[in-house]
């Protein structure tokens, strides 16, 4: 419709009880590329990522008002199927959270629920995707054991098989390494940057240096205001607002 | 000493009196059922219908109880499955959170649970009439039901409450509904919590006699039909208590003992299936 880029946010506002969580913020997203969503803490990163698939649905006393169009939809439109939206992107969590099944079944929930029955596509599915992940050979002999027995980095992965498999063309992380220990958190680190050749990977971190290592495009926001956003050279070395040059040196934090 | 090491130790005697206090009484139950039942019990108390005129015969045993009270409570529980199970997936996961609806409902399930068994009864007994059902097992089984109702669904719903809201948002991620989500990831993960309720609630319907004794009605044969009287355990010990022989009252402590092996046989059992459906939990 108006916007050639996959997510395009137009006047956004969003309210928490009597709290203004994000301020009137339009931007478009860039396609195939990694986005990191910079800011303190508390300053509407995760309501701006949970808004792209309407999961702040859920949140209670929320109240959101502006356009955000995924392909040409505009998904907060009472009459858009928020199923089918969500199903275009992944999410990965701040902490893993593998559904209380087997690894196997992890992996196909999302094929599974999307009508795909044939127990061998399904086979191929889950081991395709958790090689995407980097996960196969570590778990290839025990698909069938409890999600919740392999270690929160694997779950972690595993999670990343498990949006991925659901076929998105975005992928949602909010601070997707703050639970897990270095050589995890580095494993996911390596995967976007191979998968952002096929995804559009949308990153919420307060971790400078991560944003360096993988972004793009930074997207910078402060107390619910999106100061600036640019490409990641641009903002990440040589920032135009005064806040943004403040937050990188870190004299806000 | 000083105050504080005083009221350390003055408070840890207490709760050892108190903890000794539950673990005696359940000692002295099961002794006081041990002892005046065994005697009474024989193989025919669980293999044979009662003989001898009225149902408080010395002869036989108390199997129609037995069957009646296994079929009713079994009967009862599938009942307030149907019921509780989606009240409780409504509260967690459908209704607003916060909602006047789900505090007005935690709050109607507390005071059911408080209303006395016997009401259950008279108000069963009331639905019965009004249907122009006799006293029979489905009677029963509706009376028992309404009992147990509040129990299992408020049992259920703090364990479904327990379940991280981040696993609810994984699940929706992926493009499910919400009823995928709440049958295929809340009830797994809540599974162990879920059993657990049931099995509970089973134990208190097949304990309860005030419920029963309008509504069931009670029999010497073993229950065929639904729209039958059938007879319970706790009725069967009521009567033979109250007998003035001394041989039936004996016999209403081995029943007793019955009663209690069959709840002592739930209580290891939901243990171990407890066990059993932990291991696809998510911690």
């Amino acid at each position: 419709m108006e916007s050639q880029t996959h997510i395009s946010v137009q006047n956004l506002n969003v309210f928490y009880r009597n709290q203004q969580a994000l301020k009137n913020i339009t931007i478009d997203i860039p396609d195939k590329k990694i986005i990191a969503i910079i800011g303190p803490s508390g300053c509407g990163k995760t309501t701006l990522l949970k808004s792209f698939n309407r999961l702040i649905d859920s949140v209670d006393g929320i109240r959101v008002s502006g356009k955000v169009f995924v392909d040409g939809e505009n998904i907060f439109d009472p009459k858009a199927e928020v199923t089918r939206i969500r199903k275009k992107m992944g999410l990965l969590a701040q902490s893993p959270y593998p559904l209380p099944m087997s690894i196997y079944d992890n992996v196909a929930y999302g094929p599974r629920i999307h009508g795909l029955k044939d127990k061998k596509k399904l086979d191929g599915v889950v081991e395709h995707y958790l090689k995407e992940s980097s996960l196969w050979d570590e778990v290839k002999d025990r698909l069938h054991t409890p999600a919740s027995r392999i270690s929160v980095g694997q779950q972690q992965r595993l999670c990343l098989a498990r949006g991925l498999a659901v076929e998105p063309e975005i992928i949602l992380a909010d601070e997707p390494t703050s639970a897990l220990d270095p050589k995890s958190s580095q494993r996911i680190e390596r995967s976007f940057l191979r998968l952002k050749e096929e995804y559009t990977i949308i990153i919420v971190t307060h971790i400078l240096r991560q944003a360096k290592r993988l972004a793009d495009y930074v997207v910078f926001l402060y107390c619910g205001e999106l100061i600036e956003h640019g490409p990641a050279e641009d903002i990440l070395e040589n920032p135009k607002e005064e806040m943004t040059k403040e937050y990188i040196n870190g004299v806000i934090s | 000493m000083d105050k504080r090491k005083i009221e350390e130790s003055l408070f840890k005697v207490l709760m050892v009196i108190s903890t000794f206090i539950i673990l005696s009484s359940l000692v002295l139950i099961l002794a006081t059922v041990i002892i005046k039942g065994l005697p009474a019990m024989n193989l025919a108390m669980i293999t044979q219908t009662p003989k001898g005129g009225f149902y408080l015969g010395k002869e036989g045993g108390v199997l129609n109880a037995i069957v009646g009270s296994v079929y009713l409570a079994t009967g009862a529980i599938f009942l307030a499955i149907l019921i509780s199970l989606p009240v409780v997936l409504y509260l967690n996961v459908y209704a607003k959170k916060g909602s006047r609806i789900i505090t007005f409902t935690r709050f109607s399930l507390d005071v059911l649970w408080g209303v006395p068994s016997i009401v259950y009864g008279a108000f069963g007994f009331t639905i019965m009439l009004f249907f122009g059902l006799r006293a029979s097992l489905l009677g029963g089984i509706i009376a028992v039901s309404l009992l147990v109702l509040p129990i299992m669904t408020r049992a259920m719903d703090e364990v479904i409450r327990m379940v991280p809201k981040e696993l609810l948002e994984a699940s929706y991620s992926l493009g499910a509904t919400k009823l995928e989500t709440a049958l295929k990831v809340v009830v797994r993960q809540a599974l162990p919590g879920i059993l657990t309720a049931v099995l509970i609630a089973f134990g208190r319907g097949i304990g309860d006699a005030a419920s029963v004794i309008f509504t069931a009605g009670f029999s010497d044969f073993i229950p065929y039909s639904l729209l039958r009287p059938a007879a319970t355990l706790p009725l069967a010990i009521f009567f033979q208590l109250g007998t003035p022989f001394p041989e039936v009252q004996d016999r209403a402590y081995a029943s007793a003992f019955i009663l209690t092996i069959i709840i002592l046989i739930i209580s290891i059992a939901s243990r171990v299936l407890t066990r059993k459906y932990t291991r696809n939990v998510v911690k």
